[in-house]
């Protein structure tokens, strides 16, 4: 790690005949939770501060380029989620068939909104937003083949990126909370490991379908019962090695999207399979106003039954999409994830608008029913990009 | 504390099309005009043009002065303008690669507002099928493929729809020619546009082309209702590598809403030696 490390940075000084340029962001967010604490270490709002620059730089034409984004938060409630992390740091040269990418990076697999089944690079960034979407930088390197009959991505991940949790003081966790200093691995380098992974992806007329493979240590965690240093009681995270195969299928078809994505994943017993598979269905212009509206409904699926460490092993979500289309791109969205085999019930609303040219306004908000901690709240994310 | 439901923000650019002439089929434009050379050759002109024949003349031709452009690269700035005259603009670079007997691709990498920075969408086009695209959001590192449905929707919050930015395929409108006109001094052919591909917002459409040099100087619009919808302006044209006409500026304004959009086009390249491999969903994830 240490030697690619270097090997970026020495990157980064050859480099700088090449003027960069530096982007970014910087956002002010509230939270404030209808419900009581569980907790009285808990506390009903908190307010946070984040960061991240990005400075990019390219040449030869744009085929090779060095990214660097580190990220920063810093929250007024929760010191876990109070965090630093390289987002990016990635050399990306391109070639008539062939990429190379080296350094910390992130990818994205997958086609369907309500979860994201086979995208397994990256370790979730879970202080940052219960709902998955943020990741920590991934070490790796990956070679790109592009040929006639699709792309195939080879990926060496040398070390691993353990899952953050909310700490005592922070909210959205479980009961008793996440102790991630005592994480367990199954293999003897820990999270020193190599993993591997391959994808083979394609667009075929209307549908576009990636298949994939990934060896190497589960970035979704068991958990076993333990105690801290208090003897307070903890939940002790397992990262096991596993296999899982994936495939996502796309078919765009005028209005429809139809969407499936499935896994099976065997080396965290029991193996097992999961897919989530739906459709989006838009209608433009609606009313005669220039909004869209975009019907959204998957099936979450399983078969691992209620005994699953996941709570979509048979759930459906509805979500209603509405863009603007105005020079704000003010959007919102409101769903609900309902579970079929019991009354948990997931309700989100999400809103944004840009403010200006470089301000931009975000809304969130969650309600929770049926679920043993309800920590339903409001959160509002003011950003300012550059 | 698992993944609870996120939807990926619908972002504002449903569409981003090709802003130069489409090439149509070489091959049939060859025999066309073979066939109609001996027709002339072995029989006495007769002049049964009809105005329908005569307006997708007038099209073709203006297809045909712009072929074997090979691609192209430009920036442009696009302001827009509301009822109150309050502006805000955008910068988006594009990339076009022609592509023979088929529509262009093109791929198209937006600046600014700073939040949507670095989102890319990268568009092939066809003749009458729905286009296939594909958009780029660089704060996720996903690749997204879009329907390109929304034909009459407004493109990044302005006056112009997806349909008027994207490819002008022969194939997509039918054609009659009205009259001649003299506008800026300009003597035109004002030819009727009827479009012939799936969830237009016209019923129809007024382009003038200049008989000289058959460049587009204006295109009024008339929404589902035949009612007047907007008026786009080009001027500032410039001539590249001889050949191939672009407008600087194009100018569009809503008679119903009275709001305005300019588009700006500035360091047009041609010729630049782009391939496919330039405009594939590899080269998506990774341009800025």
């Amino acid at each position: 790690m240490q030697k690619l490390y270097f090997l970026i940075v020495l990157l980064l000084s050859l480099n700088t005949a090449h003027a960069g340029e530096w982007s970014g962001f910087a956002s002010l967010e509230s939270r404030y939770f209808y419900d009581d604490a569980s907790s009285p270490l808990q506390s009903d709002s908190n307010s946070s501060f984040a960061f991240q620059p990005e400075y990019r730089t390219e040449w030869d034409k744009g085929y090779q380029s060095l990214t660097f984004t580190p990220f920063a938060r810093l929250d007024s409630q929760d010191a876990k989620r109070s965090h630093v992390d390289i987002r990016e740091l990635l050399w990306i040269k391109a070639e008539k068939n062939w990429e190379l990418r080296a350094g910390i990076g992130k990818v994205f697999w997958g086609v369907t909104e309500s979860q994201h089944l086979v995208d397994i690079i990256n370790q979730t960034d879970l202080v940052e937003n219960s709902n998955g979407e943020d990741k920590l930088g991934q070490p790796m390197i990956n070679v790109s083949l592009i040929r006639n009959w699709g792309i195939i991505d080879l990926f060496v991940l040398p070390g691993f990126r353990e899952r953050t949790f909310p700490g005592a003081e922070g909210r959205l966790r479980s009961n008793p909370r996440v102790d991630t200093s005592q994480a367990v691995y199954e293999s003897s380098r820990e999270e020193k490991h190599i993993d591997l992974a391959a994808r083979w992806s394609k667009t075929i007329g209307d549908w576009d379908v990636g298949l994939s493979h990934f060896y190497g240590t589960s970035r979704e965690p068991a958990f076993s019962p333990g105690e801290d240093n208090a003897s307070n009681p903890v939940l002790i995270p397992h990262y096991e090695l596993i296999n899982q195969t994936g495939i996502d299928i796309q078919a765009t078809l005028e209005s429809w999207l139809w969407k499936l994505e499935a896994i099976h994943r065997s080396g965290q017993n029991p193996s097992f399979n999961a897919l989530t598979a739906g459709l989006e269905y838009s209608f433009y212009g609606i009313y005669e106003t220039d909004t869209d509206l975009g019907i959204v409904a998957e099936y979450l699926y399983d078969n691992r039954d209620e005994t699953a460490p996941t709570p979509f092993q048979n759930d459906i979500l509805i979500a209603l999409r509405f863009a603007l289309n105005d020079i704000q791109s003010t959007d919102a969205l409101i769903g609900t994830i309902i579970d079929l085999d019991n009354d948990t019930v997931l309700y989100t609303a999400e809103a944004s608008r840009r403010l200006g040219e470089s301000w931009k306004l975000n809304l969130e908000i969650r309600a929770f029913q049926s679920v043993p901690i309800k920590d339903d709240h409001i959160l509002l994310d003011l950003a300012y990009y550059f | 504390m698992k993944k609870l439901l996120t939807l990926l923000q619908k972002p504002q650019l449903e569409f981003f099309g090709i802003f130069s002439k489409r090439m149509f089929d070489i091959n049939a434009y060859f025999k066309n005009s073979v066939l109609i050379t001996c027709a002339l050759l072995v029989t006495p002109v007769i002049q049964a043009e009809t105005a329908e024949d005569k307006g997708l003349a007038i099209a073709k031709e203006f297809d045909q002065r712009d072929l074997g452009f090979s691609d192209s690269t430009a920036e442009m700035t696009m302001t827009l303008r509301n009822k109150q005259g309050d502006e805000t603009s955008r910068l988006i670079r594009i990339k076009t690669l022609e592509v023979q007997g088929d529509g262009d691709k093109s791929l198209s990498i937006f600046d600014t507002p700073a939040d949507i920075k670095g989102t890319a969408m990268l568009t092939f086009s066809h003749k009458l099928d729905p286009d296939d695209q594909w958009l780029y959001l660089p704060a996720l590192k996903r690749v997204k493929r879009i329907s390109s449905r929304n034909k009459s929707g407004p493109f990044m919050g302005s006056e112009f729809a997806f349909e008027d930015l994207g490819s002008q395929e022969i194939e997509k409108y039918n054609y009659k020619y009205l009259r001649d006109e003299v506008i800026d001094g300009l003597d035109c052919f004002v030819v009727e546009r009827l479009p012939q591909y799936k969830h237009s917002g016209y019923t129809r459409q007024e382009a003038w082309y200049d008989k000289k040099e058959y460049r587009l100087i204006k295109i009024v619009f008339y929404d589902r209702k035949n009612s007047l919808l907007k008026t786009l302006q080009y001027s500032n044209h410039k001539k590249y590598l001889d050949k191939h006409w672009r407008a600087e500026k194009m100018h569009v304004e809503n008679h119903q809403t009275s709001k305005s959009t300019t588009l700006l086009w500035k360091n047009y390249k041609f010729k630049t030696g782009l391939s496919d491999r330039d405009f594939d969903k590899s080269t998506l994830k990774r341009v800025r």
